[in-house]
């Protein structure tokens, strides 16, 4: 009943290690305390909070990227509550550095008014760590909280900055969507539970895999996936996304579209490549699992795609994008082969740093104009080339074109598909077509997203600038100055999407340092 | 320490990008000073690539063949050149990189096996000089062009860098990533600063060229999934086996059998393409492996003899037998890949029916554009046919080889009869860049061997004199269309005529230039469609004779077109002042290629370029 003098000491000490595993975590949450309780000391108000925000983010980063570096990694800590791999470690890591990025772009945009700054990254901080629990956990109700951690500060998210009306409307459709698929995600995770007595992963995993894909099973998977796929805005569950992105500021737009879906990713990937690394030879994973995925993914980029032909708002138009990347993403996931892991992986972070900066133009835009539509960037090339120029960028790598990261990621996605494809066993031939007809639809989906992005860019490079234009160009930001920061970071972006596109070393180096936990 | 060709070629390709890059530094209000020094970089650039064909050329005559021959050793030909090096590197100990061999071999994404691989040959180099010339001309022809100069300049030479490298890539996934490089850069320079329709058709040509792309992009995950260990220098595949067995700790012998080698070399790929051809075609008895590194098959010596395809010390039985067990050995592999392949190429050279584009496009284009877009452009299409379409896949183009050379004869008599429908001027002109461009296809498709394989080496050196005759002819054209459009601010040909008077030295230009596009003996035109004209009446007479009938077309609209443009008495025209300096300087060179080109075709470019071509018809034609 009490635990032994000798069970206590190591506990002691595996609490030790586990504490020493989890300083990026801690950084956060003195930071979220730090930032709560400013307010409380005399002169709190003064203090720029959000400098002080990026510095615990930083700190974070710089531990979590210390982990990666080391190159030793503690697995499950926290009694199995959690689990510091290598996957963890590095998704931390790509989290962090997402965060960073929000964090830059609000304070070169200037989001929030100074009184309402702390609650800002008070809700930052706690949503990326959500995120961060969300990589690392290895137990279902330890999942549950991390996406509900990382979720609800999303729902308050969107609503900023207070004042304007449709912010709360998109928090509000973003929390009801977001609560009910938190409801189907916490019912699979009641019948898995209930079916297997246990909610540790990898004890789960044996017992599915013992116990085959029976009703129960299949249901509770298929809703704790359905619950993950809304984080990651798939068809059907894809349809909050729109609606809040358009009505979010785009600094917040941005985050939800990369980080938040980044750590649904890794949730996906960490399940399945669980149940793929056990080799269950009485039912073949890619055909029971992955090719229903595969459909699914299909439909995501093609919804998507479609749907963001006839959009006229920026933000709505990227979150079409977003779902369409999405099933690019699902796509990959969806192979659950070993060399599918690490090219999912080169995606997701190629996806951070180009979508990212597509929403920080959209940023630019936003401040420079006041609106975020199609008709706000007419000729804006004429006007501001650098920008204009930046943001074709972005979108030429999300369409995928060489030599932009976006093409090394999606060259590296196909590929891993085709493989599968290939790779198919001879007595499955469904499998073997599958993949291929999969891929021939994701190509065809490439050629059908050139309409849309380059949509935007004809807007910005060939059409003129409406006439009477300073009117137009009403400043609802402000001195250049505030823009110039903005244009730093765009340029950082820039330069970062067009280099990692050239030299591929470093994201695959990252990517198969995370995959090497699977393979 | 950089060898001396790796450091030329790359000057070559990138000196147009460092001049863009240059150009961001100059202060906005100097536009006169940036189209100098965009200028000056393509000069630069163009006689960059004259040195690179004296090395080329040096290279050549610096060894003979069998026959004592200067200039057809088979050492010298792209093939051994680049196994040379590839095996080079890929020794325990890596030899020492040939300064000489014009071929640059550098990892660039080692996990993905791509290289920063460029070769020299003759085909490729040849339109290299083609694409400096033509964007030199095109630059100093651009000096009209007020609005947005930087953005102009740099796009302009940003394409270039793509166009060259593309012609220099002997990497696939590099070709593709150059070949990419010019879709944003064309798309804006259409886009902006063309005519009324310029967004539309800008639209167009981008829409079209990325379906093409994508379909390259599917050929090019299907050939990097092929193992080719059987064609790579063993040294290479020893390794790999080492490296393998210390990571799984088992011996060497137990994960031979495990290790796969996939490549983008485009030398080593069409390698594989010809044994699958011959075992698809029930020739496996002849496939062998090679004595040497570098060895060539000798064409037209022993007819079925032994075809050396297989790297030196391979078992052959046993390699036979590992290709046969892959996808890239069946006939609906063959079959899919050619066509995407061909597709894909087919977009950009624009065949019929996929050339709806290119009217649009070269009608709005501005004229410096359209010059680029007809002259190098389009010559990407029938390169990568050339290149990459039917050495990966030879099995399937000798199927199709009846087909391909129908879709060309299409292509010329359609391009032709439309042509003469036109009354826009630069509308006529694309059509008849249509009908030209069927001239490539239909040289490629005149497959032939054994003894006669002399005749679709005619087809194919036909064609690549084509394709620079052409872009010759046709750029010169746009210019001239260009002339005639800033004085009288329209393109209609009923309301032109009486140029003559007016525009003595332009007219005179004209003449050359109409005369060589019409294929007149003596001018650049008539060289590659005789040639091609010969090899298809050998290949199929069918197809030879409403191509040889559709000159009559084109001498009838080209010269239907002189005559309205220039004879006659029109008041509105009577006042044009003839072309200024700047005109007649970018008129001139064309001039005089057309006529030197038709005059000594084989001194100034075959004696180059048909080595490369020799080589190539060697390596196709003893598998049929």
């Amino acid at each position: 009943m009490f635990p032994t003098p000798a069970q206590l000491e190591a506990l002691n000490w595996s609490l030790g290690s586990s504490l020493l595993q989890f300083l990026p975590e801690i950084a956060l949450c003195l930071g979220i305390v730090t930032l709560l309780l400013l307010r409380m000391l005399p002169k709190g108000e003064q203090v720029a909070t959000g400098i002080l925000a990026l510095a615990f983010v930083l700190v974070a980063g710089v531990a979590a990227a210390l982990q990666v570096m080391g190159g030793t990694y503690a697995g499950s800590i926290f009694q199995g509550m959690l689990t510091a791999d290598a996957f963890a470690t590095v998704f931390r890591l790509v989290l962090l550095c997402g965060t960073l990025l929000v964090m830059v772009l609000i304070q070169a945009s200037r989001l929030s008014e100074p009184w309402e700054a702390a609650d800002l990254q008070v809700l930052l901080l706690g949503s990326t760590l959500g995120m961060l629990l969300m990589v690392q956990a290895q137990h279902l109700l330890m999942l549950f909280i991390a996406v509900e951690m990382a979720g609800v500060p999303a729902y308050a998210l969107a609503a900023f900055p207070k004042q304007r009306s449709v912010g709360s409307e998109a928090a509000l459709k973003f929390a009801v969507f977001g609560a009910a698929a938190s409801g189907v995600m916490l019912y699979g995770i009641s019948l898995l539970t209930a079916t297997f007595g246990t909610g540790y992963l990898p004890n789960l995993v044996n017992a599915i895999a013992q116990r085959g894909l029976d009703l129960p099973v299949l249901a509770g998977l298929t809703l704790l996936l359905l619950g993950l796929g809304f984080k990651l805005s798939i068809v059907p569950v894809h349809f909050w996304c729109p609606d809040v992105f358009e009505g979010s500021a785009a600094e917040i737009a941005g985050f939800l579209a990369t980080a938040s879906k980044l750590a649904a990713a890794a949730l996906f990937l960490r399940l399945l490549h669980s149940l793929q690394a056990l080799q269950i030879e009485a039912w073949n994973l890619p055909l029971t699992v992955g090719l229903p995925l595969g459909i699914i993914a299909a439909l995501t980029m093609t919804v998507g795609n479609l749907a963001a032909f006839g959009q006229s708002n920026l933000q709505r138009l990227l979150a079409y994008s977003t779902i369409a990347h999405a099933g690019y993403i699902l796509l990959g996931i969806a192979v659950i082969s070993s060399t599918s892991l690490p090219a999912v992986l080169f995606y997701l972070v190629a996806y951070l740093f180009m979508n990212f900066g597509a929403f920080a133009a959209v940023t630019w835009v936003r401040q420079a104009t006041g609106r975020v539509d199609l008709e706000a960037v007419r000729g804006l090339v004429f006007r501001h080339p650098a920008p204009a120029v930046l943001f074709t960028v972005f979108l030429a790598s999300l369409l995928g074109l060489p030599p932009l990261v976006g093409f090394a990621a999606k060259f590296q996605l196909f590929q891993a598909v085709y493989q599968a494809g290939q790779a198919a066993p001879p007595e499955w031939p469904a499998l073997k077509m599958g993949w291929w007809t999969l891929l021939a639809i994701a190509l065809l989906n490439t050629v059908l997203s050139a309409y849309y992005y380059l949509r935007v860019v004809r807007r910005m490079m060939l059409d003129e600038p409406p006439v009477g234009e300073p009117a137009a160009l009403a400043p609802v930001a402000s001195s250049p100055e505030r823009l110039g920061g903005l244009l730093v970071l765009l340029l950082l972006l820039g330069v970062l999407v067009v280099l990692s596109g050239i030299y591929w070393h470093p994201l695959l180096l990252l990517s198969q340092i995370a995959a090497q936990t699977f393979i | 320490m950089l060898e001396a060709d790796l450091i030329w070629l790359t000057i070559l390709i990138f000196l147009p990008t460092a001049t863009a890059l240059t150009l961001l530094l100059v202060p906005a209000r100097a536009a006169e000073v940036m189209r100098w020094l965009a200028v000056f970089g393509a000069a630069g650039t163009l006689s960059v690539s004259l040195c690179v064909v004296v090395g080329y050329y040096l290279l050549l005559d610096s060894r003979l063949d069998a026959n004592g021959r200067p200039l057809y050793s088979a050492w010298t030909r792209l093939d051994a050149r680049a196994d040379q090096a590839a095996s080079d590197a890929a020794q325990p100990i890596p030899k020492a990189l040939l300064s000489d061999d014009w071929i640059a071999r550098r990892p660039w994404i080692e996990d993905f096996d791509i290289y920063y691989a460029l070769g020299v040959d003759g085909i490729g180099l040849s339109l290299v000089v083609l694409t400096a010339l033509i964007t030199l001309t095109a630059l100093m022809a651009s000096w009209n062009i007020e609005q947005g100069v930087r953005g102009y300049l740099i796009l302009v030479l940003l394409l270039e860098t793509g166009v060259i490298g593309a012609f220099l890539a002997l990497d696939f996934f590099l070709f593709y990533v150059f070949y990419e490089l010019m879709l944003i850069p064309m798309f804006v320079l259409i886009g902006l600063w063309g005519g009324e329709r310029r967004r539309y058709a800008a639209f167009k040509f981008v829409v079209y060229t990325l379906t093409g792309s994508v379909a390259i992009l599917a050929a090019l995950l299907a050939w990097h999934t092929v193992d080719v260990r059987d064609f790579v220098d063993q040294a290479e595949v020893q390794q790999r086996v080492r490296e393998l067995a210390r990571e799984r700790h088992l011996s060497e012998s137990d994960v031979d059998n495990q290790v796969r080698i996939h490549t983008f070399d485009l030398v080593t790929l069409s390698k594989v393409g010809r044994a699958v051809m011959l075992i698809l075609s029930g020739q496996e008895h002849r496939l062998a492996a090679r004595d040497h590194i570098a060895e060539q098959p000798v064409w037209n010596q022993v007819p079925n003899g032994p075809v050396k395809l297989f790297a030196p010390g391979v078992d052959v039985a046993a390699a036979i037998a590992r290709l046969k067990a892959q996808p890239v050995c069946t006939p609906s592999f063959q079959y899919l890949v050619f066509a995407l392949l061909f597709v894909g190429f087919a977009v950009k050279v624009p065949v019929v029916p996929l050339h709806s584009w290119l009217p649009d496009a070269h009608v709005e284009a501005p004229t410096p554009i359209s010059m680029i877009l007809a002259g190098i452009l389009l010559k990407l299409g029938g390169y990568g046919i050339l290149r990459l379409a039917v050495p990966l896949c030879p099995w399937a183009a000798a199927q199709l080889s009846l087909w391909i050379g129908l879709i060309g004869v299409v292509g010329i008599v359609y391009g032709a009869l439309v042509a003469m429908g036109q009354t826009d001027f630069k509308k006529l002109l694309a059509y008849s860049s249509v009908s030209h461009m069927g001239f490539v296809i239909l040289g490629l498709a005149a497959w032939s061997s054994g003894g006669t394989a002399q005749y679709w080496q005619w087809g194919v050196n036909g064609a690549v004199f084509q394709m620079l005759a052409h872009g010759i002819t046709a750029s010169a054209l746009f210019f001239v269309v260009g002339v005639v459009y800033d004085r009288a601010h329209h393109r209609d040909l009923r309301r032109m005529g009486g140029l003559w008077e007016p525009m003595p030295l332009y007219c005179g230009f004209s003449a050359v230039l109409f005369f060589a596009s019409m294929g007149l003996p003596g001018l650049c035109g008539f060289v590659g469609e005789f040639f091609v004209l010969l090899s298809a009446w050998h290949f199929s007479p069918a197809l030879a004779v409403p191509a040889v009938l559709s000159v009559i077309l084109t001498a009838g609209y080209l010269l239907w077109t002189w005559l309205r443009v220039f004879t006659g008495v029109n008041e509105a025209t009577a006042s044009f002042a003839d072309l200024t300096p700047r005109e007649a300087a970018t008129l001139l060179p064309y001039v005089v290629l057309a006529i030197l080109l038709g005059v000594l075709p084989f001194t100034l470019v075959l004696k180059w370029v048909d080595p490369a071509v020799t080589g190539w018809i060697a390596n196709l034609a003893v598998l049929r």
